[in-house]
């Protein structure tokens, strides 16, 4: 079986991250870039099938711009085996759609007919959670989403799913897509002869428009902002003021 | 965000000051390039900040412990060290021959910051390894390196340096430990020896030792001791004769255990000649270039992420107000903002960026010896023997300083162990002592490299600085860097041709009576010059647009300039005290003091 595994550039997560002064978006500009920490986790449980002898084959791919391939290097330095890069956007600060990133992935999933993609569940630049299932729909396939564990058995999968209040299992068939959340693996560190031998691993480039699919943006971004600072606290001077201002000021008790 | 290092410092000396790529074009660094080293430091900074950070605390509170029979330390060493050991990280630096990566030093230097910075004392038990690795490599037989070398590359095996015994440090020859020669060719080891890093723990599945000691009959002082390779389990399972007596309490770099051994107390430790007899001191100075370019790097390193600490706190830290428009009802300000505190940080960025770019410096002289033409190759061993001292020395007093001015930066808050910046002052404490002290390097480079070949390696020095101020020359920008280095430059060549001519009348003892404070001045020299060298490398990075690191880049120019107005005129005053051979310290009797 081979597993398909999207994988994006996003600002790393140790960033921190600062609003353009126009509000047009984040400044990216010469910030450090790395694999959304959600697709490491994807990509780790996809090596694992394939160490396992349940997969055959780990094909990453990403969209975004042409530095992406640094990402996919990591791929394949993790232990992916090869790479495809569709090149969709000029510079870092064009972010493709979920819409159009799930129409180029349903394109690449025709042509590669794997029996399993696995994604992170969102990717944490933009926090949209819909690229999965958008493919999932695209495709008419089954999708496991939120995955904390995930076992191959025959023609399915069965999937234990993070939701609100504890742990859900699904089985789907196969073919499926499964979105990762943080607990499904601890990824491992790309070693140095892996990050060697990935140089060696074939990464093939290609565009939208082989694929025919538009990835013009379709949402328009009205405004960005920081968050409002916290404002500062006030000490109690003990259990019985703490409690009253509990019950009288902010109301929650 | 964890202060370790700050990436952009170490990829501004690697390739725009130090140009790594140039070294990736060599044939023999062909299977190398900038985009996978930048894969590899990724992997060493995630390592450092996810693995080796985090317990660096708990390991200097809880050092190792000894119960009579086993040495304990904390699980989270070993599991490091495991995951450290599976990136591949202990073969990096290694010849492709000998099961290595083969990476360029200088990018393997640049990597080993990060953990040197992280947790530099769970990292000693693998940096000895390498030193030790590297001795066996150069010098051992083909059997010694069958059994031994593969493991160690991989980091299975760990290696020690035994060298120092209670009665003999810097004084190596005269060590006492006896090697007695056996039929079948081995020896036997009788001795005690102090202070061994990592000379006893479970973590590995073998310590080989490498010690030196005296065949019977061999001359007396350093042309009679030898060289030996003592495992601590023998080949066929049984352990060797080699006692742990005892551990030391240190200061600092507590994590690394250090140890009191006592080899044959009973029938005598096995040990193997590596090199040839009576050439052990020779076998180990091939080493010591890259454990002191080592040291160099762990006390940069150190104040690298000492400076980073105060940094942060010195934005976050409110107090006081600015001196004009003193409204207390005004906001405090960030420290940052009051010129003293700016100070204490710009001396502490000059002496840690200053000392990393100087290591870095000196890796790639080793570069130059391994894959440089003939001609590269000689003139790199001509500048490391005249710098070596200078790049084990230099971080190690100036970068113990750094730490202490973050320190200081902290107020109170930096005395308590609530903070991680006092540790690290402890850690980089050892610098100056191990590998030979400050005042040993002192001797060494007065006494023995200045004069050596006729002066050859510091012509070759002062050569190296005057191409930069040629290079530098006509750029208006960094005319007053330019011109205090150039002074800086000519000052060292007269004060050191002056000491020369006055030397043979004076004597030795007069010649290098004040040898540390010479090495102190031709230290800041080297330092400023290669400040010359970063400010010109952010000029041209800056010309070719910045892409978003101005204000880094900016801040390049503005320490070479702080280092100038008021660090080099230090040189001035160091030259003064001995340009004339003073020989006040000399003439005060121990009697009177
Ligand atoms: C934490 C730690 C780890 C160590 N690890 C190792 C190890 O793994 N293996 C190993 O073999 N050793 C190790 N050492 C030993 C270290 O190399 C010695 O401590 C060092 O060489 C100094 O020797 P000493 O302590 O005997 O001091 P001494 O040699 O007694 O020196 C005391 C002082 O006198 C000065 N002095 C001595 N001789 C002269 C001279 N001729 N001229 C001018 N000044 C002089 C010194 O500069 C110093 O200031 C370690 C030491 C420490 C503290």
């Amino acid at each position: 079986m081979k597993v398909l595994v999207p994988v994006k550039r996003v600002i790393d997560y140790n960033v921190k991250v600062r609003v353009k002064a126009d509000g047009s978006g984040v400044d990216l500009a010469n910030v450090k870039m790395s694999m959304n920490p959600f697709d490491e986790i994807a990509v780790e449980e996809a090596i694992r099938l394939k160490e396992k002898g349940v997969a055959t084959e780990v094909v990453a791919v990403s969209i975004g711009v042409k530095q992406a391939q640094e990402t996919l290097r990591t791929a394949l330095a993790m232990g992916a085996d090869r790479a495809i890069l569709i090149e969709a956007a000029e510079d870092v600060t064009q972010d493709i759609e979920p819409l159009a990133v799930a129409k180029l992935l349903k394109a690449v999933v025709e042509e590669e007919q794997p029996g399993l993609v696995i994604a992170g569940k969102q990717a944490i630049d933009n926090d949209m959670n819909a690229t999965g299932q958008m493919l999932a729909a695209l495709l008419g396939w089954p999708q496991a989403t939120f995955a904390s564990e995930l076992k191959i058995e025959g023609d399915h999968a069965v999937v234990t799913r993070e939701v609100d209040g504890g742990l859900q299992t699904v089985k789907v068939k196969l073919p499926a897509i499964v979105t990762a959340d943080l607990r499904l693996n601890e990824p491992r560190y790309a070693s140095l002869p892996n990050i060697m031998k990935a140089k060696k691993k074939p990464l093939e480039v290609k565009t939208p428009a082989d694929y025919g699919v538009d990835v013009s943006p379709r949402l328009t971004v009205v405004s960005t902002s920081e968050p409002p600072a916290r404002k500062a606290g006030v000490k109690v001077a003990d259990v019985a003021e703490l409690v009253s201002k509990l019950k009288n000021e902010a109301g929650v008790l | 965000m964890p202060d370790i290092l700050r990436r952009e410092d170490l990829d501004f000396l690697l390739n725009d000051v130090f140009d790594l790529e140039e070294l990736c074009r060599r044939p023999f660094y062909a299977e190398h390039e900038r985009a996978d080293i930048d894969a590899m430091m990724d992997t060493a900074e995630r390592l450092a900040e996810e693995v080796f950070q985090p317990f660096a605390a708990k390991l200097d509170a809880n050092e190792p412990t000894f119960d009579g029979e086993r040495v304990h330390i904390i699980p989270e060493v070993p599991a490091a060290l495991e995951t450290y050991r599976q990136a591949g990280f202990p073969a990096m630096a290694f010849p492709a021959e000998i099961g290595g990566m083969g990476l360029p030093y200088m990018a393997a230097t640049a990597i080993g910051a990060w953990f040197a910075a992280a947790n530099g004392p769970a990292m000693g038990y693998l940096s000895l390894t390498g030193w030790a690795a590297n001795l066996l490599a150069t010098h051992g037989s083909e059997e010694l390196k069958a059994r031994y070398l593969g493991p160690m590359c991989e980091g299975r095996y760990f290696g020690t340096m035994c060298l120092s015994e209670p009665q003999a440090g810097s004084s190596l020859g005269d060590i006492r430990t006896r090697a007695e020669r056996r039929e079948d060719g081995t020896f036997r080891l009788f001795g005690s020896k102090m202070w061994i890093s990592g000379g006893e723990h479970d973590m590995s599945e073998n310590i080989i030792h490498f010690v030196l000691a005296r065949i019977p009959g061999a001359p007396p002082g350093v042309k009679g001791i030898s060289l030996f390779c003592v495992p601590r389990i023998l080949p066929d399972g049984a352990r060797n004769d080699v006692r742990l007596m005892g551990l030391n309490h240190k200061m600092g770099n507590r994590g690394t255990v250090n140890t009191a051994l006592a080899f044959g107390e009973k029938e005598g430790a096995v040990g193997w000649l590596v090199g040839q007899e009576n050439h052990g001191l020779a076998c180990m100075f091939v080493m010591m270039n890259e454990a002191r370019v080592s040291v160099g790097l762990s006390a940069a390193a150190l104040a690298m992420t000492g400076y980073l600490h105060a940094l942060s706190y010195a934005r976050e830290r409110l107090q006081g107000r600015p001196l004009t428009g003193r409204d207390p009802s005004a906001p405090m300000i960030p420290i940052i903002q009051h010129a003293d505190v700016r100070r204490m940080l710009l001396q502490a960025k000059c002496y840690a960026e200053g000392g990393m770019a100087l290591c870095l410096y000196a890796a790639r002289l080793i570069d130059d010896l391994r894959s440089g033409t003939d001609e590269d190759a000689a003139e790199a061993r001509r500048l490391l023997e005249i710098l070596t001292p200078i790049v084990k020395s230099w971080p190690s007093e100036f970068g113990l300083r750094a730490n202490d001015n973050a320190i200081q930066v902290h107020g109170g808050y930096g005395y308590t162990r609530d903070y991680p910046v006092e540790r690290m002052y402890r850690d980089n404490r050892l610098n100056p002592i191990h590998e030979g002290t400050k005042g040993i390097q002192g001797l060494d480079l007065l006494g023995r490299k200045v004069p050596m070949e006729g002066g050859a390696p510091f012509r070759a020095l002062l050569a190296r600085m005057r191409r930069t101020l040629a290079e530098a020359e006509g750029d208006e920008a960094l005319a007053d860097i330019r011109a205090a280095v150039a002074e800086a430059v000519d000052g060292a060549e007269r004060t050191t041709a002056a000491m020369l001519a006055a030397a043979p009348k004076a004597g030795a003892e007069a010649f290098t009576a004040n040898a540390t404070i010479y090495l102190d001045m031709l230290g800041h020299v080297t330092v400023g010059w290669l400040w010359l060298r970063q400010a010109l490398a952010a000029r041209r990075a800056l010309a070719a647009g910045g892409a978003g690191r101005e204000d880094f880049l900016r801040g390049k120019i503005d320490a070479a300039r702080w280092f100038c107005r008021y660090e080099l005129p230090l040189t001035h005053a160091w030259r003064g005290m001995i340009e004339g051979l003073d020989r006040t310290t000399l003439d005060t009797p121990p009697e009177h003091l």
